[in-house]
């Protein structure tokens, strides 16, 4: 599985590198320079975010997932959940480590995919660290307000669908 | 006529930020708790398996960078423009959620991009659209950071559910910006 992701991804590559040769090499070379900036700004923060996320779902209270976000826990359960993924620090894999986490440790799968929606559509404080400084403010506002519902939709969607 | 340059220029991160402080401390605190509570064995078993995690997703993360910066290099952002300005209804919307699944990158890549299309004439609704395809159904995001977590099963299953939440947002942005505009209209 992980060796066709990776095909999957340097095929996608090598075709836009083609692309790029074609417009000349300082396309390509802009390319690989800012990708490779890219990758050495993100190394440290995926470094702290994988290497971190085993400790931090060690320390999630596991008795208190089952009753408050379990299979069991219906709607109320979905609201606690987007209101964790809210709540729940950005970065590319905090979110996505809790949640796998949470669902070890018993949570209901709607519950986690409102979860994980709610974090990725509204974590606050992403919002306010990415979104704020690159987009005119009121575009923001706009968006994390009607993004609201979502996590609730998603919910009913995999309820009404059936367990992955 | 392509629009000034400077408005893609990309605002990147600097070396340190405060979220990136703050999540090593709450990693260190929870580290520190797991060793004294649970023993060294258990600490590097931990260590160990995370390690492992990290290494098999580094060549999906360089792709992914690298993915990032050539197509906000090569994007033919006049035809973009055209597709999702204000009057381009629900297939701009459609457009706008197929750009977002299509393209790739961080936020350090899509907000620029999203804040762009704006500048330059398309509609709240579609830069929208556009942010929440990117967020829920971007591929590279999900084979890169997701998949190591979850697994293909739930992925593909979440990913399902969400296919028509960005048309959705968007439609809803559309009618909020009406709300707000009929009002401010109203005598």
């Amino acid at each position: 599985m992980t060796l066709a992701i990776n095909l999957f991804l340097w095929g996608v590559l090598a075709v836009l590198v083609a692309v790029a040769a074609r417009r000349g090499r300082v396309v390509v070379q802009q390319g690989v320079r800012d990708g490779a900036l890219d990758f050495m700004r993100l190394l440290p923060r995926i470094a702290l975010g994988v290497i971190g996320s085993g400790y931090l779902a060690e320390m999630l209270p596991r008795e208190f997932i089952a009753p408050w976000i379990g299979p069991e826990s219906g709607v109320m359960g979905v609201v606690i959940a987007t209101l964790g993924g809210a709540l729940t620090p950005g970065g590319p894999v905090v979110g996505f480590s809790i949640g796998a986490a949470a669902l070890k440790g018993g949570a209901g799968a709607p519950q986690v995919i409102a979860y994980s929606t709610a974090w990725a559509l509204y974590a606050i404080h992403r919002l306010l660290i990415w979104e704020v400084p690159l987009m005119p403010a009121r575009i923001v506002w706009l968006r994390a307000a009607v993004s609201i519902p979502l996590p609730f939709i998603a919910a009913a969607g995999a309820m009404l669908l059936g367990k992955p | 006529m392509l629009p000034d340059p400077t408005i893609y220029s990309r605002r990147r991160p600097g070396a340190f930020d405060w979220s990136t402080a703050f999540i090593a401390a709450v990693v260190g605190i929870a580290a520190g708790i797991v060793y004294v509570r649970d023993g060294q064995a258990h600490f590097l078993a931990i260590l160990g398996s995370d390690l492992y995690l990290f290494g098999d997703m580094l060549p999906k993360v360089a792709a992914g960078c690298l993915i990032g910066t050539f197509v906000t290099l090569l994007l033919p952002r006049e035809m973009v423009l055209r597709w999702v300005g204000a009057e381009s209804g629900l297939a701009g919307l459609l457009i706008a959620t197929g750009a977002g699944f299509i393209l790739p990158g961080g936020p350090i890549t899509i907000y620029p991009i999203a804040g762009a299309l704006l500048a330059v004439g398309a509609d709240a609704g579609a830069a929208v659209a556009f942010i929440t395809s990117w967020t829920l159904l971007g591929y590279t995001r999900a084979l890169v950071w997701e998949l190591p977590f979850f697994g293909p099963d739930f992925v593909l299953w979440r990913i399902l559910v969400a296919i028509p939440l960005p048309i959705l947002a968007g439609i809803m942005a559309r009618l909020v910006v009406r709300a707000m505009l009929a009002r401010r209209g109203a005598p």
